[in-house]
């Protein structure tokens, strides 16, 4: 017989009636205070609206400043891209401006290469080394020989002093191990890549259908706020992933595809799409070419084929293919993002691009936009750069990837190998990417760094690959610089700064800095007219007619709407050859590679081997952030997702750690081990970043494990020389103590 | 689909609040453990004198509330103890708060302080009390009322020895969110696991063979009453609904069940009665064991419930 | 006595559970290393391929028949403004009667002592703000506002979709509410 917390209270207030009365005198007549609401005094004395940079999106931030100190970073409502709201990683700009393993000054490497031995040295001190060795390379091997690994807005510094220095070897791998096949896909298709932010219009969207994109694990905050959105409306979900996604969690149609089977898929859609003439065939008519030749192609890539290749029953095909197009124009194939898959990205990529044309999403509302943007002039003065460089060695001797229109960041990489490229890579200066951890292949990264002359890491904080750099460079974190004006093309037209929110802290400076200094020591100090970046920032929005004091104050100026979508009487254009959307590729055709996309069935993994994938989790970005302390409190490590049923059959349990052995014997760290319903049997998934074996990232070192150092095998696009990455294979080991 | 999930993911980990509640430790189970003792001991010293008519003669019985109310204050000490804000202590005497327990419990340990005291000052020979020093004649007019009103003084002593006896296990009793305290037994079973070891800390004192046997009778009455309200508890749980289930799991073959089997009902119970019996019944000679063995068990259920029941909140239930 | 009866109506369907919710009350309110006012749940229900999923932005849920406040010896646990149950930490002994009643486990104790948990923010509802983890959501799946207030979005919220509390079987009478 339960008392009830009711009854209790009915006895006892029923007890003693004059409680009522006493309880009245206690707390008003003996309590000599009241109630009053505390306030935990975050709110900044001062609010600095600036740009941040936990991931490249580059959202519009208000930096609350309490006594010099950063208090809280909240959206600012003004910028397009944030809207007011951010992603977690936004609020956790703090954790990396206070973080205690931060670089703190210019170190010089005294040990070997990767011992993470440095001496703290001046500035001076390592600004004349670091001049005194490129200058020496670029005497000895010519200026192309130095390399910049490049990611995020900082590094247009960089840029600027290595274009100006002779070398145009500028690689990020943002593009060939990440995004790189989905842009040519694209270009090939529509003539344009899809670029960042994305270009589509997801708010407006009907239908989304997801090629293995884990939106909101994904987490770029204004698409996850325009998904978020085109759910609240209504909008359904095709989610196409081998694993259990949050946005599978919310989808219509959940197809858990057997990995590396997505073009078989996509091409049985067409082929449902164009039998069943699902197809906007005004829109074909108008803007597309090649729509009889892809018809034949399609002709026998039947749901029945695709069901055997992919494991989605045909029927199931056959309806889904249905639903896309049933929704058209607002039918959006979310073009992906991290796309370096199996090799064979680019031809999804165009596959997926060829879906969006058939449903006429292109130029359209709840499809893709075209993007406009602002110009904001050049800063006056500044040379043209003399000498023209050589092209990059990015690829091996002889070999060719015809569409590749960035520089491969790996091909520069193995450039560093004497003799095996145009020519030999003598120097690398990598600025805020862990190549360590960005690219597959480490041990062939770190063979390669045996060959340099010289290295310069520029970080703020001491990632992998700065222990094995010559010359380290603190640099500040974006809350303590200026960077370059961010002109952004978007559905509006609009431009932002990133503006110091506090002073440098420890021995750190800005790239800005640290690049102009470079310059003077290598007499290249006319390149560099400015006296810092906030000043070059101000000229060049004076030069435009921007109203500097208001964007200092409000931190974005946005102008008005232009037409982005043909609804809106835009004449969309497509700058392929034909000028119009090649759904048959003559590009293609003319480089000897298939014109339509072709399926490869992928390997299989061996018996007792996993395929493994691997994610993002809306907490970190890469391991950029993930010895961020206060990111870390809702996530701090990544755990390797394995069906559960297996996990069962193999006798492991949810929770207990693992290594991870692929097939060329490489072995991670031990990881905690997820067994989950959310998994197909084959395959299983990490979380992208972990395992850090920096002696410096205190927090970071030894959690988890990392991705990048079982990816010892890739497969490379023809198209343009992307590092497909999921062919690799995994067999899990416990740990033993 | 299906209603209870596979998987439950949370970013949440509070110190003592997660994966499982744990704020309260040895320290409350001390002081419930006391409080009820104290509880027994006021209310079998007063039901002594009520049941002979005549103040006590042995030196134990005569001392007995003072001792009560020293327990009473080591009780208060740990309770102390585990208070997270110790400076703020006084504010339990700034506010009654009739819908708290917690806040009647701080009342009523107050009340029990005069109600021990002037039993006591009644029950103490003269010679003891001039010997108190510089409040010897203040104490003497006190012993004075006390003995007049002797009656008035033992139902009070009764009374409030009863009130904390009930509320130790109405604390716990009244916090529904902990699906196993949420039990109208829980205030009953304290209560008379409270009589239970004071009887048993009473019999380890000098007595006179009168008083003996009747405590002994009195215990074996509460032990009895205490299986009675333990059936009551665990049949409670067993035959609800998922909650009550879920509630007696701990006790009924989860990760409590031998220790509360093994230590509060065979141990603490069982074996005492069986003890007891033999001793009523073949007038053996009685050992220190069977007490101890009785105030094992009481300290043993409140530990036993109290760990047990943190534990068992609605987050286990779907 | 205000009339105002404040709630919050968390739209699990657009929840992608990016935990920003978490560190922008964490950044707000000062929130000690370790500790969380709010918190993600992520249930999976299923097997393999049959799954269905929910996640749920939780706090502490206010409610009208607030078992902690009741459970409070000293009045430090209090009903405020709108309903908004506070703790006044100077009234705060730190004995965890009210962690123990809450049946959600909203509670904790803070590290200098007193029992702490989410405030909706009322110190910056009060000036007319929105809570921390309702302005901070990328996905705009918290709402916050006035339930008495029937032109207040959360009232259309709660008229117009299917809601749902934790555990009503407590009769706390939460106001936190999860539309499904």
């Amino acid at each position: 017989m339960p008392l009830t917390r009711r009854d209790f209270l009915k006895i006892s207030s029923a007890a003693v009636g004059a409680t009522a009365l006493a309880s009245g005198l206690t707390s008003k007549i003996w309590g000599l205070d009241g109630d009053p609401v505390a306030n935990p005094g975050t709110d900044g004395d001062t609010v600095v609206p600036t740009l941040c940079e936990l991931c490249f999106w580059k959202c519009g931030v208000l930096a609350h400043v309490k006594h010099g100190h950063v208090t809280k970073i909240v959206g600012n409502p003004a910028h397009p891209l944030s809207l007011g709201h951010l992603c977690p990683r936004g609020t956790g700009g703090v954790g990396l401006l206070y973080d205690p393993d931060r670089l703190k000054k210019p170190l010089i490497r005294r040990g070997p290469r990767g011992s993470q031995h440095f001496e703290e040295v001046s500035w001076d001190e390592a600004l004349d080394f670091t001049a005194k060795k490129l200058l020496e390379i670029k005497e000895k091997h010519g200026p192309e020989a130095v390399a910049l690994f490049s990611h995020g807005f900082g590094g247009s510094f960089f840029k600027h002093l290595l274009n100006a220095y002779g070398s145009d070897n500028v690689g990020a791998p943002s593009y060939a191990q990440c995004r790189g096949g989905r842009e040519v896909g694209f270009q090939l298709t529509f003539g344009a890549p899809v670029g960042s932010p994305e270009t589509i219009d997801l708010e407006n969207s009907r239908v989304i259908t997801l090629i293995g994109s884990h939106l909101g694990e994904n987490m770029h905050n204004t698409q996850v706020q325009e998904f978020a959105t085109a759910i609240s409306r209504g909008a359904q979900l095709v989610v196409v992933d081998p694993r259990f996604s949050t946005a599978a969690g919310k989808a219509k149609y959940w197809l858990p595809i057997k990995p590396g089977t997505d073009i078989a898929l996509l091409l049985a859609w067409m082929h449902v799409i164009v039998q069943e003439k699902l197809y906007d065939r005004d829109y074909l008519e108008q803007y597309a070419t090649g729509l009889e030749e892809l018809t034949a192609y399609l002709l026998d890539k039947t749901p029945e084929w695709a069901a055997v290749e992919t494991g989605i029953a045909p029927e199931l095909i056959v309806e889904t293919g249905r639903f896309i197009a049933g929704a058209r124009p607002a039918s959006l194939i979310h073009p992906g993002r991290h796309t370096a898959w199996y090799g064979d990205d680019a031809q999804r990529a165009r596959a997926m691009a060829m879906l969006n044309a058939l449903v006429g999403s292109y130029g359209r509302r709840g499809g893709f936009y075209l993007p406009t943007k602002l110009g904001v002039p050049k800063y006056p003065g500044v040379p043209a750069y003399a000498h023209k460089p050589k092209p990059a060695p990015d690829k091996p001797k002889g070999v060719a990837y015809p569409f590749a229109d960035e520089t491969l960041a790996h091909g520069l990489r193995d450039a560093s190998f004497p003799g095996t490229a145009a020519y030999d890579i003598k120097g690398w200066i990598v600025y805020g990417t862990n190549l360590m951890q960005a690219l597959p292949e480490p041990r062939k990264t770190i063979a390669a760094m045996e060959h340099l002359d010289f290295i310069l890491a520029i970080d703020v904080l001491p990632a992998e690959i700065t222990g094995y750099a010559d010359v380290v460079f603190p640099e500040a974190t974006y809350l303590e610089r200026w960077d370059d004006v961010a002109v952004t093309p978007y559905k509006e037209p609009y431009i932002a700064i990133r503006q110091p929110v506090v002073a440098p802290m420890f021995d750190s400076k800005p790239g800005s800095w640290i690049a102009k200094e470079l310059a003077k020591r290598m007499n290249l100090a006319e390149f560099f007219p400015w006296e810092d970046a906030g000043a070059m920032v101000k000229k060049r929005l004076e030069a435009g007619g921007f109203d500097v004091a208001k964007l200092k104050k409000v931190g974005v100026h946005v102008a008005p709407h232009k037409p982005v979508f043909i609804e809106e009487g835009l004449e969309p254009a497509f700058p392929t050859p034909s000028k119009k959307i090649e759904l048959w590729s003559k590009q293609l055709a003319d480089a000897g590679l298939d014109p339509l996309p072709k399926y490869t069935p992928p390997e299989e993994p061996p018996a007792g081997q996993f395929r493994l994938l691997m994610g993002r989790t809306p907490t970190h970005t890469f391991g950029r952030t993930t010895n961020n302390r206060f990111l870390s409190e809702v996530f701090s490590e990544n755990e390797l997702w394995l069906n559960a049923a297996i996990a069962q059959e193999r006798g492991l349990q949810n929770g207990e750690r693992v290594w991870l052995v692929n097939q060329d014997g490489a072995k991670s760290g031990p990881v905690r081990l997820k067994a989950t319903q959310r998994i197909r049997t084959d395959c299983v998934f990490l979380v992208h970043g972990y395992g850090h074996k920096s002696n410096g990232l205190r927090f970071a070192k030894g959690r988890g494990a990392d991705d990048a150092a079982l990816m010892t095998r890739v497969r490379i696009d023809p198209l343009m020389g992307g590092t497909g990455m999921n062919v690799n294979f995994v067999q899990i080991e416990k740990v033993t103590a | 689909m299906h209603r209870l999930p596979v998987e439950t993911v949370t970013t949440r980990l509070n110190h003592a609040i997660d994966p499982s509640l744990h704020i309260w430790g040895w320290e409350i189970t001390l002081y419930l453990f006391l409080g009820g003792l104290v509880a027994g001991l006021l209310i079998l010293t007063a039901a002594l004198e009520l049941t002979r008519r005549q103040r006590p003669t042995s030196a134990a019985l005569q001392w007995m509330p003072l001792v009560a109310l020293g327990l009473l204050s080591a009780g208060m000490g740990t309770l102390f103890l585990d208070l997270e804000f110790k400076l703020h202590v006084y504010r339990f005497y700034l506010a009654f708060r009739p819908h708290s327990p917690m806040s009647w419990g701080a009342w009523i340990l107050l009340l029990v302080y005069p109600a021990g005291l002037l039993l006591a000052l009644g029950s103490l020979p003269e010679t003891t009390l001039r010997r108190v020093p510089l409040l010897g004649r203040l104490a003497l007019r006190i012993a004075a009322w006390s003995q007049q009103n002797r009656s008035l003084v033992l139902w009070t002593t009764i009374a409030v020895g009863a009130g904390l006896g009930v509320y130790t296990g109405l604390l716990l009793g009244t916090l529904t969110a902990r699906i196993q305290w949420n039990s109208a037994v829980l205030g009953p079973l304290f209560l008379t696991s409270g009589l239970s070891t004071g009887a048993a800390f009473l019999l380890l004192c000098k007595l006179d063979a009168v008083e003996r046997a009747l405590l002994l009778r009195w215990d074996l009455a509460a032990i009895l009453v205490e299986l009675l309200l333990i059936a009551a508890m665990l049949l409670g749980f067993a035959s609800g609904g998922a909650s009550a289930q879920l509630a007696g799991a701990a006790l009924l073959g989860g990760p409590w069940t031998a220790a509360f089997w093994s230590l509060v009902v065979v141990t603490g119970l069982l074996v005492p009665l069986a003890m007891e019996l033999l001793e009523l019944r073949r007038h053996l000679p009685l050992v220190a064991l069977t007490p101890a063995l009785v105030l094992v068990g009481g300290l043993a259920l409140r530990a036993i419930l109290l760990a047990a029941g943190q534990d068992s909140g609605y987050r286990l239930l779907p | 006595m205000s009339s105002k009866r404040y709630v919050m109506v968390v739209d699990t369907r657009l929840c992608v559970g990016c935990k920003a919710c978490v560190l922008a009350c964490k950044s707000e309110n000062n929130v000690p290393d370790g500790y969380c006012r709010d918190w993600i749940v992520e249930d999976i229900f299923g097997i393999f391929p049959n799954l269905r999923a929910e996640i749920r932005s939780e706090r502490c849920n206010h409610c009208s028949g607030a078992p902690c406040v009741d459970a409070c010896p000293t009045g430090a646990s209090h009903v405020s403004e709108g309903g908004v149950v506070l703790v006044s930490h100077h009234k705060c002994t730190g004995c965890k009667a009210c962690i123990a009643a809450c049946p959600y486990d909203a509670r904790y104790v803070h590290p200098d002592g007193y029992v702490d948990k989410c405030t909706f923010c009322l110190h910056r509802v009060q000036r007319g703000e929105l809570p921390a983890c309702v302005g901070i959501c990328p996905t705009r799946t918290l709402h916050f506002g006035d339930a008495n207030d029937p032109s207040s979005e959360v009232a259309q919220l709660l008229r117009t979709r299917r809601a749902k509390v934790n555990h009503p079987e407590t009769g706390a009478e939460p106001n936190v509410f999860f539309l499904t």
